[in-house]
């Protein structure tokens, strides 16, 4: 092939890919005539208009909504990364009985999407009072997001040197020390399956809807999806929300991206 | 290929599990080591992790099953066995609302199957030939609709297609001929980016010498991607399929975003994620059922299982592993 044709190729995907979403962005600072006469123009002197974050910071909470889902987001990916990272930490290092049975247990939740256990999760927090709270679904995610963790970060834990660790034990680290000495060699590991984990609980709309729809728990996912069947007909704001809600995320993964991709491709990057 | 996993199940993700993990320690006679005493260390480690898994996963998922075999009878909840499958499979009202959604959940996937691969491919060869300029950018814009909620997504393009913006004419999303295809589609612009990159990680780990080889035999381009890419690839395009399967049947948040949990027009677009919405919490004039939500979750898990199964003996038996 000619070092032309991939290019064209490339860039109409890229078209496709990101047209869409440049078009809610740009629109989104433009008036509303402005966005019904001229879609596919950026905004200017004249048409520049940000009416639409008006409207939706003074009629709905979102800073809230942003600071729940940060910190819904931020608690579940820690505690995956800690506990997995420790339950997996066992895993590579010791033998005790019944270890392949217990991978193997833990594995199995890779498969099996816990949407189905939706009835049973919501009895259980209706029970233990954690209904309407950012801690249920906490814990939910981290449950959700245990197992991949803990199967990657076993086999990154088995290519830690041997030497190092029998050295730490032989200057007389005990074993939480040994732990805490190999966890930053499996950095890459860890920021591939924290990005990983952060996605979907950051984007997830399922378990806020139907764990935690109260005014003062709400996502910036539920509280988008809350905004936008109510101001339907108002394009400036409908755009606005969208565009809050995007740039996040995207942002953070255009810095992250190198570490993401090379998580997804196993470490090689081309 | 390195060790490191990528966090993509692999295909092997039991055997896989089975194999590393060394074996049961035997007798302590046979051991290397004598028998050990009770280690803290182990269950500080171990037990964190497995508790909250199982309390918020496994529990909740086996409880579900259990919920599926009860009804409720005069505010009680009374064990009545198969019953609420047999009412699902064979009721009038709710058989037809079942497989309705059991068909459209097909075409759903079918739909991602059939675009995806080859599209995700075709990006994932040009992104991996040696001699692309501007690769990690075009890498990482084209997958950033991957990173969006589905909410987000489903806002986007309802709000491309609407028919008042100009952009397009008609209402895709409107007609129940349309609209399944549409909300399909929208589903593969956003998670195109997943196979892709999968697909490109296996492309970029061939070996130059096998690929060298290829050339010095005389195959132009096109049958070096032939004979010695793609058979390389099928075994990820099996995974991709299953990840895919396994998420299109639990998919929920862009139907209801785009359509409501009466994925209209018509349950036209109705698929088991929007079925189990409604069925356990009710909408309009039904009462929601916990019993009988539980029996559709279970259905679900018995549909995935199925796909799954297929997969591992039909797909992975059929095709090809290399060693490379």
């Amino acid at each position: 092939m000619g070092g032309f044709v991939p290019h064209v190729i490339l860039l109409a995907y890229v078209v496709v890919a990101c047209g869409p979403i440049l078009m809610i962005v740009m629109n989104s600072f433009k008036s509303r005539q402005a966005i019904f006469s001229e879609p596919f123009a950026p905004p200017n002197a004249s048409s520049f208009d940000l009416s639409g974050f008006e409207t939706v910071f003074e009629r709905s909470r979102f800073e809230l909504y942003f600071f729940n889902s940060f910190i819904v987001t931020v608690c579940s990916v820690f505690l995956v990364l800690l506990l997995g990272s420790m339950a997996a930490f066992a895993l590579a290092e010791y033998r005790f009985a019944g270890m392949t049975l217990l991978a193997l247990y833990m594995a199995v939740g890779i498969m099996i999407p816990i949407r189905l256990g939706t009835v049973g999760i919501l009895e259980l927090l209706v029970s233990l009072g954690l209904v309407n709270s950012l801690a249920g679904l906490v814990l939910v995610y981290t449950a959700m997001g245990l197992p991949l963790a803990v199967f990657v970060l076993t086999s990154f834990f088995k290519q830690v040197p041997k030497e190092l660790k029998d050295a730490a034990r032989i200057d007389g680290a005990n074993e939480y020390r040994v732990y805490s000495l190999a966890v930053p060699l499996i950095r890459p590991g860890l920021a591939a399956i924290g990005i990983y984990t952060m996605l979907p609980i950051w984007n997830d709309l399922w378990f806020p809807l139907i764990l935690a729809p109260a005014e003062n728990v709400r996502t910036v996912t539920l509280g988008a999806q809350a905004f936008l069947g109510q101001f339907v007909t108002d394009w400036n704001a409908v755009l606005a929300v969208l565009t809050l809600a995007m740039l996040p995320m995207i942002a953070l993964y255009i810095v992250f991206s190198k570490q993401f991709v090379r998580g997804l491709t196993g470490g090689a990057l081309k | 290929m390195s060790n490191t996993q990528p966090p993509a199940p692999p295909d092997d993700v039991g055997a896989e599990v089975a194999v590393k993990a060394s074996p049961v320690r035997p007798a302590p006679s046979a051991g290397r080591r004598p028998r050990q005493r009770f280690r803290l260390h182990l269950l500080v480690f171990l037990l964190p992790a497995a508790a909250i898994y199982t309390i918020f996963m496994v529990y909740p998922l086996v409880d579900s099953m259990r919920l599926s075999l009860y009804a409720p009878q005069d505010g009680i909840r009374m064990f009545v066995g198969l019953e609420n499958f047999v009412h699902l499979l064979t009721d009038d009202l709710l058989s037809a609302r079942f497989w309705n959604a059991v068909w459209n959940n097909l075409v759903f996937f079918a739909i991602h199957f059939f675009v995806q691969n080859p599209i995700g491919l075709l990006l994932a060869a040009l992104l991996s030939s040696a001699t692309l300029k501007g690769r990690s950018i075009y890498r990482t814009l084209l997958f950033i609709p991957t990173t969006l909620s589905v909410v987000i997504v489903g806002f986007i393009w309802q709000l491309i297609l609407n028919p008042i913006w100009g952009i397009v004419e008609t209402p895709l999303l409107g007609q129940s001929s349309t609209a399944l295809i549409t909300l399909s589609l929208m589903s593969v612009w956003q998670y195109i980016g997943i196979p892709m990159i999968l697909f490109y990680a296996v492309l970029i780990a061939i070996p130059d010498e096998l690929l060298e080889a290829a050339r010095v035999d005389g195959a132009n381009g096109w049958q070096t991607f032939w004979r010695v890419k793609f058979p390389l690839v099928l075994p990820t395009v099996g995974i991709v399929s299953v990840i895919t399967y396994v998420a299109n049947m639990n998919a929920f948040d862009l139907i209801y975003t785009v359509k409501g949990a009466l994925a209209g027009p018509d349950f036209a677009t109705d698929i088991m994620g929007t079925l189990f919405f409604r069925t356990f919490f009710g909408f309009q004039l039904q009462r929601g059922s916990s019993t009988m939500g539980a029996t559709v979750a279970t259905m679900m898990f018995v549909l995935i299982l199925v796909g799954v199964l297929l997969y591992f003996f039909v797909y992975q038996r059929r095709v090809e592993h290399y060693e490379l």
